[in-house]
């Protein structure tokens, strides 16, 4: 594995290494000596040329935490901003002797032009890009569903998920669409027919409009950020009529199976599409998706840079 | 120079075996086994014979963006491609809305000489969609515009397409309409559908493109004019044409190379070399496309030549240029997509390349039928003959083909204009030279 851009690239037996991995990780992490000595001397640069304050917190930590050195390239005020062409900003890291680069970017494809293009040798790590995908959000989602639910077997066959809102502009459905079911989970997308993608007919999942039907029947639920922008643009009517039809209330997590949880990528929009008792709720694993997601981005550095033939030796 | 020239061993568009004698600007003979001591010999055993190629939609970017263009490399990227005439769009700097910017584009075609360059004015100022440009000036000037569009804007807005249609009938012009809908379209990348939904790139639905032609045919109808539309590509489009033709509406369609041949699975590299404006749609587009262009339905090709500086295509997806050179594969993909699949014979081609887009256009100096007597404009084609496309031997000044590395069909082995070659021994020259 060179790079890291779309789950489509990993097999079903790479993500599981992963995911393998990063349980491995976190088991050390969680004993006295947090650092590991993996990627001493190895060089990472955080491209972030979207804000994503808690991405590139994540990746920072996980890179730190295998001991490599950690250039953070952000947007505001870096030459990303200022018109800079993404050609010549990898020519750039390049020139620095990345060895690997975690790209966020607001383009769809910034990722995968970066590791095609040759413009640098480093592996490209796609953090987020546009409206396409987010793998690591993916591979940490499946981990912490898989820690909760997976009945000690390695993928997630049998279980039920609910993937809920803005689908069409969610690079973080896309990605766990394709990993979830990779890994034998059935997912259900649920959002008004305005937030879905017109080719989602002939995605491997069940759609449907009716929060409260699919509720009752899940084993997770994964609520999407909804941007009030969307608005504007038509895709609802206003915030109430979108919470009261597809939002996570506290009422509506009382139809959930009494072992389900629930999940959200975050940041998220409380009182908007999960009102702030369902975040806090017991069964919401929000704040274990942050943690959990450090020990999923040190397995992918992990595997990226020390190469996962030999196999794991902490 | 010789101004005599004699092609042997050729086959005519009709199918019959036939030398071809030029002399003094036109064919002078036609027949078996002509001899000729003057004049310099052309061997063309194996080749076909068309009547010298003519583009409607052609991107020469001078004045404005000579840096991906001039009407000098344009006109030489049309010689190497079999063209005796190419129409430049009106989306320059300064645009071509007045008669001073297409007099100035004329005259820089005529000092080019290897090509007519017949200039495209626009319909509205400034393609803004507002106010329409002066038309009439425009069609009087030295240039005698009668093809008005604002290709790539749509003329959006019901009340002036409809106020243009009407108003180029008094000088016989005829609208080129861009179709496409921009709040169906505002900020899409790519067609809307499978591969949009996949790959996060925000959709560019067909509807978009339909609903304007289906408009465009109404307005038409209503007001008795004459519309041709631009680069079709949806199956529901060429339906509407059809229908349109059937109830008697002057209309006329034409489709791109790219689209005979390119789905919208090429985006899934997000390699932008694969992004135009109208996007590349699904197979079953291509394959309607086709039938509509065998059957006539589609009138003509147009290359939709649209040259782009590097750093315009070198970049992510969403910011990168819309546009793909055309010129100088036109006739390959043609030859592959519609002559090898048995869809088009030669004759059908010259036609839709020749022929149809000379009388659309009102070009009557071209697109004859190869007579003695006619102006020498032809094309002669190698069908058999292939050749890898490399993107740093074009002609144009730009290198955005999407064809580079492609092994095509189809090989042009002279262009003569006005009875001169343009193009032989696989080098481009200079008329005036």
């Amino acid at each position: 594995m060179k790079h890291l851009l779309s789950i489509s690239d990993l097999s079903k037996s790479e993500a599981i290494n992963i995911l393998n991995t990063a349980t491995e990780i976190a088991r050390v992490s969680d004993g006295p000596m947090k650092k590991l000595p993996t990627l001493r001397g190895r060089t990472i640069v955080n491209l972030f040329a979207e804000d994503s304050t808690r991405t590139r917190i994540s990746f920072e930590a996980a890179a730190k935490r295998l001991s490599a050195d950690v250039i953070n390239f952000s947007a505001k005020g870096s030459s990303v901003s200022k018109g800079e062409s993404l050609k010549d900003t990898a020519q750039t890291l390049q020139a620095m002797g990345a060895d690997a680069v975690i790209i966020r970017h607001s383009a769809s494809g910034a990722a995968a032009r970066l590791a095609d293009l040759q413009w640098m040798s480093g592996s490209v790590v796609n953090a987020g890009d546009g409206t396409h995908e987010h793998p690591s959000q993916a591979l940490l989602d499946a981990f912490t569903i898989r820690k909760h639910l997976g009945k000690g077997q390695d993928d997630l066959a049998g279980l039920r998920v609910a993937i809920v809102g803005d689908v069409l502009h969610s690079r973080v459905a896309r990605s766990n669409v394709l990993l979830l079911t990779k890994l034998g989970a059935h997912v259900t997308l649920v959002a008004p027919p305005t937030l879905l993608p017109v080719g989602v007919t002939t995605w491997p999942v069940t759609v449907s409009y009716e929060l409260d039907e699919v509720l009752p029947q899940v084993d997770v639920v994964m609520m999407l950020r909804i941007q009030l922008e969307r608005m504007t643009d038509l895709f609802f009517p206003n915030a109430r009529e979108y919470s009261r039809y597809f939002g996570l209330s506290l009422e509506r997590l009382r139809t959930l199976k009494p072992t389900a949880i629930v999940m959200h990528p975050g940041p998220m929009n409380r009182g908007l599409e999960i009102t702030a008792d369902a975040a806090d709720s017991a069964r919401s694993v929000i704040v274990e998706q942050v943690s959990n997601g450090v020990s999923v981005r040190m397995a992918i550095l992990y595997i990226l840079l020390a190469g996962s033939q030999e196999g794991i030796s902490l | 120079m010789s101004n005599s020239f004699l092609i042997q061993g050729g086959t005519l568009a009709n199918g019959k075996k036939s030398d071809l004698l030029i002399k003094n600007g036109l064919i002078a003979e036609i027949g078996d086994k002509l001899v000729n001591a003057d004049a310099v010999t052309v061997q063309a055993q194996g080749c076909v014979i068309l009547p010298g190629l003519v583009d409607l939609h052609t991107h020469l970017r001078e004045p404005g963006r000579e840096d991906s263009e001039t009407v000098l490399s344009g006109s030489r990227a049309a010689a190497k491609g079999g063209y005796v005439a190419v129409s430049a769009m009106a989306n320059t700097s300064p645009v071509a809305d007045t008669a001073g910017v297409v007099e100035q584009v004329w005259r820089l075609g005529q000092d080019a000489g290897l090509v007519d360059v017949f200039p495209i004015g626009a319909v509205t100022q400034g393609l803004q969609g507002l106010a329409l440009s002066e038309m009439g000036a425009m069609a009087h000037s030295q240039a005698a515009v009668r093809i008005f569009s604002d290709d790539g804007n749509c003329v959006a807005d019901p009340l002036v397409m409809r106020r243009a249609l009407e108003y180029v009938k008094q000088f016989g012009g005829v609208i080129a309409q861009h179709a496409q809908d921009p709040r169906l379209t505002n900020g899409a990348q790519m067609n809307e559908g499978d591969v949009s939904s996949r790959l996060g790139l925000k959709g560019w639905p067909a509807v978009a493109e339909e609903a304007i032609i289906a408009r465009d045919v109404l307005l038409t109808e209503h007001v008795d004019s004459r519309l041709h539309v631009c680069h079709v590509t949806t199956a529901g489009g060429v339906e509407i044409i059809r229908w349109a033709k059937a109830r008697g509406i002057n209309v006329t369609a034409e489709v791109t190379p790219h689209h005979l041949l390119l789905t919208d699975e090429s985006a899934s590299t997000y390699d932008p070399i694969y992004k135009v404006n109208p996007p590349l749609r699904t197979e079953k587009d291509v394959m309607a496309l086709r039938q509509g262009l065998a059957d006539g339905t589609i009138d003509i090709v147009a290359t939709d030549h649209a040259p782009h500086p590097s750093e315009a295509k070198e970049c992510e997806w969403q910011e990168a240029a819309f546009g793909m050179l055309g010129l100088e594969t036109a006739l390959a993909i043609v030859n592959k997509t519609m002559v090898q699949t048995g869809l088009l014979d030669w004759s059908g081609v010259a036609q839709r390349m020749s022929i149809s887009p000379a009388r659309i256009g009102g070009y009557s100096e071209h697109g004859q039928e190869l007579s003695v007597g006619a102006p020498a404009h032809l094309t002669v084609i190698n069908p058999t003959l292939t050749t890898r496309v490399d993107r740093d031997l074009v002609a144009s000044k730009s290198r955005n083909t999407p064809f580079h590395g492609v092994e095509l069909p189809g090989v042009v082995v002279a262009t003569f204009f006005k009875g001169e070659p343009t193009f032989l021994d696989q080098r481009v020259r200079g008329v005036k030279a």
